[in-house]
């Protein structure tokens, strides 16, 4: 019996952290892996089963990373069993998750025997303490994906790293008419125009402008949300940033877990209230 | 070709939500329903392949009776027809294997879906399908390109990396929100919808759902952690409060 982590270089810390927490709460001992093959769903798939038949684990940990998304599931169904995704908190057999796109967390407990698998968040553990990693060469890597080498498209025209102020807007803008609203903070403040993805997704805003864990990461001196609840997609981009204001209509919205300052109201009183206020104070 | 799209009935974004009287799901009194978002653009994102190619788009759900509606939403939107797997179970593992069951007697070329659930939030739902299945899949995908016999994706990566993969088909993808444009229903195809085929497939009919590996055992509202101020009440008093914030405290004014 014992813990595997598998680890890839994206939140390889976290994950040993993680792992060997987990297995001082079960007392048993943590061995850790990274797999020494190009990725490929179905490679690293057979590559972890290889590990898991290796080592009878009684629970496999990863960081829950874009790769460990495409192929942890898969590899946990064959083994008839769902990957406890994202998790924040928690240790076996129960481990806390959000749901509701972070309205509520919920304890999951494990049924029935290992493996179990689970993906913690990024963030969520402190790097600490590194059991030592083994590489493991997997002794099949036939794989029906072919991949081609990860690629940016053409340079952002937008920097959004370099601005000392962002105002950032989310859905609750409503509609792309509504912009001028927030376009008008921005300018009093000469303050970037940032937004959440949903913005750029419906085309509104274009990508490059764009903040979160698939767009830009930011750490500006102030952060302005407008209307953007707080999904932790769009927390990991803003967090760093050493002022966060929100506004938004919603009390409960996670945006305000990490706002400094924060008024609860409609944004469209409070942002022309606002360019008002800053007019005058200038 | 022949296209299944999965989708799933979420609550309407935005609704209050409330816990239910157990703590174990949340009170779905008095809710509306819509399609999960990711789904709308995998969706999407089949009618246009069929709109090049030619063929047929299926869209499938799992859920209660009210997840009748959403079907016929898609089939408003021009897909062909729909199959309906009735169901009170949330199970990942088991709703994969309700849809593998259903989806292995249609042996579509393609089989989308969105990449995560605005409820659940597992985004697991495609990739056990495709494990069940027995067919390759990719996720999060930004572009889909048919070519014969195979499927070249643009698979999203994090920090705006991306990766183009090519699988044999039939496959399975999980669609990333924004690939597309989303179109409405228009009134002819609503009109429409109400004479296309909903194959209802109920508990009897259905697959037997495998015993779940984890359970929700409560769900509740996270612990408010606020270190913040908040200023609430009339906009303008607040706008003043704000603005001294920012000239004496982050003295960017």
């Amino acid at each position: 019996m014992s813990i595997l982590a598998i680890v890839e270089p994206r939140m390889a810390a976290e994950v040993l952290a993680a792992a060997h927490e987990f297995g001082t709460s079960l007392d048993i001992g943590v061995k850790a892996y990274s797999i020494d093959a190009p990725y490929t769903a179905d490679a690293y798939t057979a590559a972890v089963q290889e590990l898991i038949r290796k080592e009878s684990p009684q629970l496999v940990v990863f960081g829950h990373t874009y790769q460990t998304r495409d192929y942890a599931p898969k590899l946990a169904a064959r083994f008839g069993r769902v990957l406890i995704g994202d998790v924040i908190a928690g240790k076996p057999p129960v481990f806390v998750r959000q749901m509701f796109q972070g309205k509520f967390n919920a304890d999951v407990r494990l049924v029935g025997d290992g493996p179990h698998f689970v993906s913690i968040q990024a963030g969520a553990w402190r790097a600490e303490g590194s059991p030592p990693v083994e590489t493991f060469l997997p002794s099949s890597t036939t794989s029906r994906q072919v991949a081609e080498p990860p690629f940016r498209e053409a340079a952002r025209a937008v920097d959004l790293t370099a601005a000392d102020i962002i105002v950032s807007v989310g859905r609750g803008i409503k509609e792309k008419e509504n912009l001028p609203v927030v376009e008008a903070l921005a300018q009093a403040l000469g303050a970037e125009l940032a937004a959440s993805r949903p913005i750029c997704d419906a085309g509104w805003l274009p990508m490059d402008r764009q903040v979160g864990s698939s767009g830009q990461t930011v750490s500006p001196k102030v952060y302005i949300a407008v209307g953007i609840s707080g999904a932790i997609q769009h927390l990991v981009g803003m967090k760093g940033a050493k002022t966060v204001i929100a506004i938004n209509k919603d009390p409960d919205a996670p945006i305000f877990e990490v706002a400094h300052y924060g008024i609860v109201g409609d944004l469209f009183e409070v942002v022309p209230a606002l360019v008002e206020e800053i007019k005058k104070a200038k | 070709m022949k296209i299944a799209v999965a989708i799933k009935q979420v609550p309407l974004r935005d609704s209050p939500l409330r816990v239910n009287a157990a703590g174990t799901w949340i009170d779905e009194n008095n809710l509306s329903f819509e399609i999960n978002e990711p789904d709308a653009y995998a969706l999407e994102e089949a009618l246009q392949l069929r709109e090049k190619h030619g063929g047929e788009v299926i869209v499938i759900s799992a859920g209660p009776t009210r997840v009748s509606q959403t079907i016929r939403e898609a089939l408003a939107k021009g897909a062909d027809r729909g199959i309906h797997i009735e169901t009170s179970s949330i199970d990942t593992f088991g709703i994969a294997n309700l849809l593998a069951t259903a989806l292995r007697a249609e042996s579509p070329d393609l089989i989308l879906t969105g990449l995560q659930s605005d409820d659940l939030g597992y985004g697991q739902t495609g990739v056990v399908l495709a494990e069940l299945l027995g067919v390759p899949h990719s996720t999060i995908i930004m572009q889909v390109e048919i070519q014969p016999g195979k499927v070249r994706v643009k698979r999203e990566l994090e920090d705006g990396w991306f990766q183009h993969i090519e699988m044999p088909l039939p496959a399975v993808l999980t669609i990333q929100s924004g690939l597309n444009k989303l179109r409405y229903a228009t009134l002819m195809g609503i009109k429409k919808a109400k004479t296309k085929e909903i194959k209802v497939i109920t508990s009897d009919g259905a697959a037997e759902v495998p015993q779940a590996s984890a359970v929700i055992e409560k769900i509740y509202a996270p612990e408010k952690n606020k270190q913040g101020q908040i200023f609430d009440g009339d906009p303008k008093a607040a706008a003043a409060t704000l603005v001294e914030k920012l000239r004496f405290e982050a003295r960017v004014i």
